[in-house]
């Protein structure tokens, strides 16, 4: 049973905790429509402008040597950093108006008619449109709980919201391009889904803490809102200024750094420590990664930096995916609503399963 | 009046703690302002994503951080 009351505003995307617009309800006019397609227009126009702005400013305006080490990090640092700001602006603005369509209540209840396989599938794609920090992640485990949810499928969620989202994607194909971006998606994807159903079937539930069990017969206090799609266009607008004011310093290091590989370091000076043929090198950069925490924005420079240093794919990919993923202040904080022996199989699969990516990757590519 | 704010103290909950108490200031009302951040006490209010505020035992705003001026429309009705 839920209590649904109707109300407008008061909600927006943030990639932690909401918070408000406050619009009032107005429908969108043709005005605006093509107001919006100019503006896509004009983006993907400057957007195309921007390889060769940055060739004829390091090479013509500074009069750089093309092929120099400084010409060559120059040229890199003025394409790169408007290209990722001008995609992570469109795809936040885009996500955080999808966003608006999948409140948490709407995926609670969602998800709450799944069987699981079914649900691991769907939970595990829904965490890429749903982002939450670790201090969301408690209430969200007791609503997923309380609205009925299996545990395997609140799994799949809780693993794949931090670890696949938007901005990962964004960062990962503006500074290392859509191969990487892809693999990436894929195998956090196929991570959720497969530890999620792999939980489920181990049969849990009773790893709970007690009074987590009880609240299956609770009540949620529910506010649904009615949204126009003003409020949805005000949503993104939010959304990228939440998120994008939160990251750019980071995409800005980020790129600086990869300015500075691509033109000075040596190609093979990680090769080594984490190259190919160091095997040790994955289990190695999982267990290195749980002390860490750190968000997508802000270990996508790190990657970048590791495979321009000749790191493995597969083993840098392990320590992304074990630093968003597995983390011990979240753990410490699910340590509230969950028995350790839950949490020891929490870290014990979705280890096994990022151990299992990076030796792939490593083997394949 | 009875003012409860729930979360469990990130940074979306301390902003909505000060708008909470800004709104009160602003209309001059008597009022206790008391945060709950225990996860088990929030649930147990019905309440899944944070934060959200309690006024008089009536739930306001649930996962988001409201603006003043709706606090403030709340406090006066």
């Amino acid at each position: 049973m839920e209590i649904i009351e109707t109300k407008k505003s008061c909600a927006a995307g943030d990639d932690c905790c909401p918070t408000s617009t406050g619009a009032g309800k107005q429908n969108i006019t043709a005005g605006q429509v093509s107001l919006g397609l100019l503006g896509l227009v004009t983006w993907y126009i400057i957007y195309k402008q921007l390889l060769p702005f940055s060739h004829f400013f390091s090479y013509g305006l500074l009069g750089l040597e093309e092929g120099s080490h400084l010409g060559e990090a120059i040229q890199f640092f003025v394409y790169d950093t408007p290209k990722v700001m001008m995609l992570l602006t469109l795809i936040v603005f885009v996500v955080g108006m999808i966003r608006s369509f999948f409140t948490q209540e709407r995926t609670r209840k969602f998800l709450a008619g799944k069987r699981e396989t079914a649900g691991n599938v769907m939970a595990a794609l829904l965490g890429i449109v749903t982002p939450f920090c670790s201090c969301s992640a408690v209430p969200l485990f007791l609503g997923f709980v309380q609205a009925g949810v299996p545990l395997g499928v609140t799994f799949s969620f809780l693993i794949a919201a931090p670890m696949v989202n938007e901005i990962a994607l964004v960062l990962l194909y503006g500074l290392l391009g859509w191969k990487v971006a892809a693999i990436y998606l894929g195998t956090g994807l196929a991570i959720a889904m497969t530890a999620g159903w792999v939980i489920g079937r181990l049969k849990l539930e009773h790893l709970m803490e007690d009074w987590v069990q009880e609240l299956r017969a609770g009540e949620a206090v529910v506010i649904e809102e009615e949204l126009s799609w003003a409020d949805r266009i005000g949503r993104g607008r939010e959304a990228v200024r939440d998120i994008v004011g939160k990251v750019w310093i980071y995409v800005v290091a980020g790129i600086g750094v990869g300015a500075l590989i691509h033109g000075y370091v040596p190609e093979d000076f990680m090769a080594s420590i984490m190259g190919k043929d160091a095997w040790w090198s994955v289990p190695a950069a999982v267990v290195v990664g749980i002390p860490m925490y750190s968000n997508a924005a802000g270990i996508v420079p790190v990657v970048e930096a590791l495979l321009g240093k000749g790191a493995a794919l597969g083993t840098v990919l392990a320590f992304m995916m074990s630093v968003i993923a597995l983390s011990l202040p979240e753990m410490v904080i699910l340590r509230k609503v969950l028995k350790p022996g839950l949490i020891a199989v929490f870290i014990a699969v979705v280890g096994g399963g990022i151990l299992f990516t990076g030796f792939l990757f490593n083997l394949i590519i | 009046m009875k003012i409860e704010v729930c979360g469990p103290g990130c940074a979306s909950c301390e902003k909505t703690q000060k708008i909470v108490e800004a709104a009160v200031a602003a209309k001059g009302v008597e009022a206790t302002i008391s945060k709950v951040t225990d996860f088990q006490e929030i649930a147990k209010l019905g309440i899944f994503s944070t934060p959200a505020v309690i006024i008089d035992g009536e739930v306001k705003c649930v996962g988001n951080v409201p603006k003043q001026a709706e606090v403030e429309s709340w406090l006066t009705s």
